[in-house]
């Protein structure tokens, strides 16, 4: 029989879910996330509190088991929201306590082939917005960005914008999950604003520095001088930039 | 700031460096630690143009006035376009700008000979000079070396810039005499030749004294033009490019397929094709003999001196090779895996890491990531379902071929009729 494990969403919940299979030796679980009241109406149902006792067991018999690149892997997966990522993760878990050797490189296992495509599909997003985020400059010096990604990867960003732009303050919004990180010249902050009413985003525009338009200008005809038309190739273009990227590609526009 | 000046130059002269094709802003490893602009390492293609090219750093020249009249070039001496040149300055505030807006990873600086080479490597040299001492710039610099420079400049170059290069410009030395009869190959090779010695020689120092500055951490590399002559078959040009990466340990050959710019009787006619497709299989042969273990001659040699065009070289030799298949993916080594066509380096150590904990059969094969419509006919696993007809080399190919999808058949109808 399947038991229904509601947690809360965060990594730490599913770890203390981990836990209770197997305080509980449940064998087919389904995991979802919310509220326990929403769901109550199904049976066999177990509420997850996240437990730092709990939780902290599981993560200490992972460490023992994984590298910690494997630990990393596990997180990545987690972080990246996809429905089936935390079962996938779940899955991967319980594989890995079952088994005598370090799994990671089982291929073969189809939790271990699962987290590792989440995370390949993490990496090239996070390795995208690295390529596409587009700082404008604002008249107080802020280097501000808007984004979209596919998947939730703003936390995977902030060691490589740390290290890049440390001596200039900027910030990367993610439209889609309305939150942001900011760096302030000595470390990056998460920050949550809400642009959909009326002011916002838009108005942005209005406060950038004089040389922003012309630098907005010298970057698009960049491009389009750099480009060889004998040589025009446009499948190749959007499979290197999607088009659903564009609206915030300045020399897209 | 003269917006509709600069916007002139930049137009004139990125125009002009496009036709450099190196975009690389990888190797290096230089660390922001001095909490100054940027930093240099994996490399990022921030952007694509419509031909399908990355764009990772602003690449323009200095200028395109030129004392020389190479035949192959947009910019040479006797050819009527309009000119210009930009300053030290306009060169560092514009890639500052369009570094902290996150459009680039760096600099790719060329230029024009002007005057002479000296003055025109002194002047690279004050950009990248600028650009790190000034304004902290760590981001990626990637320099052109002038042929005929002093040492002692191509040696400043090389503690600023993270990648040094010299453009062969054509395969071997028949082909520069033909078309570029002012330049001498030698003043090509001997900057080369400086800076691989000073590279190897820095980075011992670096071994021993960890504060020893950086020298050219990203190397060198250089490009060849790629059917701009009829004498240059893809034999040459890969020995060619063979020979430079052993002897000179560059760590990029860049093949630029011959774009027709200019009308000269030397030249393919204006309105020929660009020889993508093999560009694209000289690429694909490079890679081979760089990350595959091939050897040259395994790829092209006096019965072979052409790649094939339909399929890619890595397949055409396995076709030639058909008694190594077919191999069995769960004993055989790395090596010897790698060679197997729809088989890339990952899947390949994906599968050596995964058959140590399970026989592998075609499903996990395919969920690896390999081409199993490719390699099909050179494997074997854990199945009973295998290529069980003695197929020949043609027979494959023609299977192969009537599956694949790719984009240059379809423009090639000719070759598909041979058998």
């Amino acid at each position: 029989m399947t038991t229904t494990l509601v947690y809360d969403g965060s990594f730490e919940g599913l770890l203390t879910a981990v836990f209770e299979v197997y305080e509980h030796r449940l064998e087919y679980v389904k995991l979802v996330k919310g509220e326990w009241r929403s769901i109550a109406l199904f049976d066999n149902v177990m509420q997850i509190v996240t437990d730092e006792s709990r939780y902290g067991r599981v993560l200490k018999g992972l460490q023992k088991k994984l590298s910690p690149s494997g630990m990393q892997r596990l997180y990545v997966a987690h972080l990246s929201g996809i429905d089936d990522a935390d079962s996938a993760a779940l899955g991967y878990i319980r594989y890995v306590f079952d088994a005598q050797q370090n799994i990671e490189e089982d291929y073969g296992n189809r939790y271990v082939m699962r987290v590792s495509e989440i995370v390949k599909m993490m990496r090239r997003e996070k390795h995208r917005m690295e390529a596409f985020i587009r700082f404008q400059k604002l008249q107080d010096g802020l280097f501000y960005s808007v984004i979209e990604p596919d998947f939730n990867v703003l936390p995977m960003l902030i060691r490589h914008f740390k290290n890049r732009y440390a001596d200039q303050r900027w910030m990367i919004y993610d439209l889609k999950r309305k939150y942001g990180i900011y760096y302030d010249l000595h470390q990056v902050e998460f920050m949550e604003m809400d642009f959909s009413e009326g002011q916002g985003a838009a108005n942005v525009i209005s406060s950038f520095t004089d040389d922003e338009d012309a630098y907005q200008h010298l970057w698009k005809n960049y491009f389009k001088s750099v480009n060889i038309a004998s040589r025009k190739n446009t499948k190749l273009h959007i499979r290197h930039i999607p088009k659903r990227y564009w609206k915030h590609l300045t020399e897209k526009i | 700031m003269n917006l509709e000046r600069i916007t002139e130059k930049l137009n004139i002269l990125a125009d002009a460096a496009k036709y450099d094709v190196s975009c690389a802003s990888s190797g290096s490893k230089r660390k922001n630690e001095n909490k100054g602009l940027g930093n240099a390492s994996n490399g990022i293609c921030h952007s694509y143009t419509e031909d399908g090219r990355c764009v990772s750093l602003l690449k323009i020249l200095l200028t395109n006035h030129c004392i020389f009249d190479c035949a192959y070039c947009v910019s040479r001496k006797s050819n009527d376009i309009k000119r210009a040149a930009f300053t030290v300055q306009e060169v560092v505030d514009l890639t500052i700008n369009f570094y902290r807006r996150n459009y680039i990873e760096g600099l790719f600086l060329s230029s024009g000979i002007f005057k002479d080479a000296d003055t025109t490597m002194e002047r690279l040299v004050q950009v990248a000079k600028k650009l790190r001492t000034e304004h902290k710039f760590n981001g990626y610099i990637h320099l052109k070396s002038i042929p005929g420079a002093s040492d002692e400049l191509m040696r400043e170059a090389g503690l600023y810039a993270d990648r040094l290069s010299v453009n062969l410009e054509m395969p071997t030395e028949e082909g520069l005499k033909l078309l570029a009869p002012d330049k001498d190959r030698k003043d090509m090779i001997q900057p080369m030749d400086f800076l691989r010695n000073e590279i190897i020689q820095r980075a011992e120092e670096k071994k021993l004294f960890k504060k020893a500055p950086m020298f050219a951490p990203a190397g060198q590399s250089t490009q060849v033009i790629v059917g701009a002559t009829a004498i240059e078959d893809d034999r040459a040009i890969l020995h060619s490019a063979n020979h430079f990466y052993k002897n000179f340990k560059l760590k990029r050959v860049y093949y630029s397929g011959y774009v027709p710019v200019l009308a000269d009787n030397r030249l393919p006619a204006l309105n020929t094709a660009v020889p993508m497709v093999r560009e694209n299989r000289l690429y694909q042969a490079d890679w081979l003999m760089r990350f595959y273990g091939f050897r040259v001659n395994e790829i092209v040699n006096n019965d072979q001196p052409h790649l094939d065009l339909d399929i890619d070289p890595k397949l055409s030799w396995a076709l030639r090779n058909m008694q190594i298949f077919p191999v069995d993916i769960n004993k055989a080594d790395l090596q010897v895996i790698l060679r197997v066509p729809g088989i890339g380096l990952l899947s390949a150590q994906k599968i050596v890491s995964a058959r140590k904990f399970n026989r592998l059969n075609w499903e996990h094969i395919k969920k690896l990531g390999v081409a199993v419509n490719r390699a099909r006919y050179f494997i074997t696993c854990n199945s009973n379902a295998y290529e069980r007809r003695d197929l020949t080399g043609t027979r494959i190919k023609q299977f192969i071929l009537a599956e694949s999808q790719s984009k240059y058949l379809k423009n090639k109808p000719d070759q598909l009729s041979l058998f």
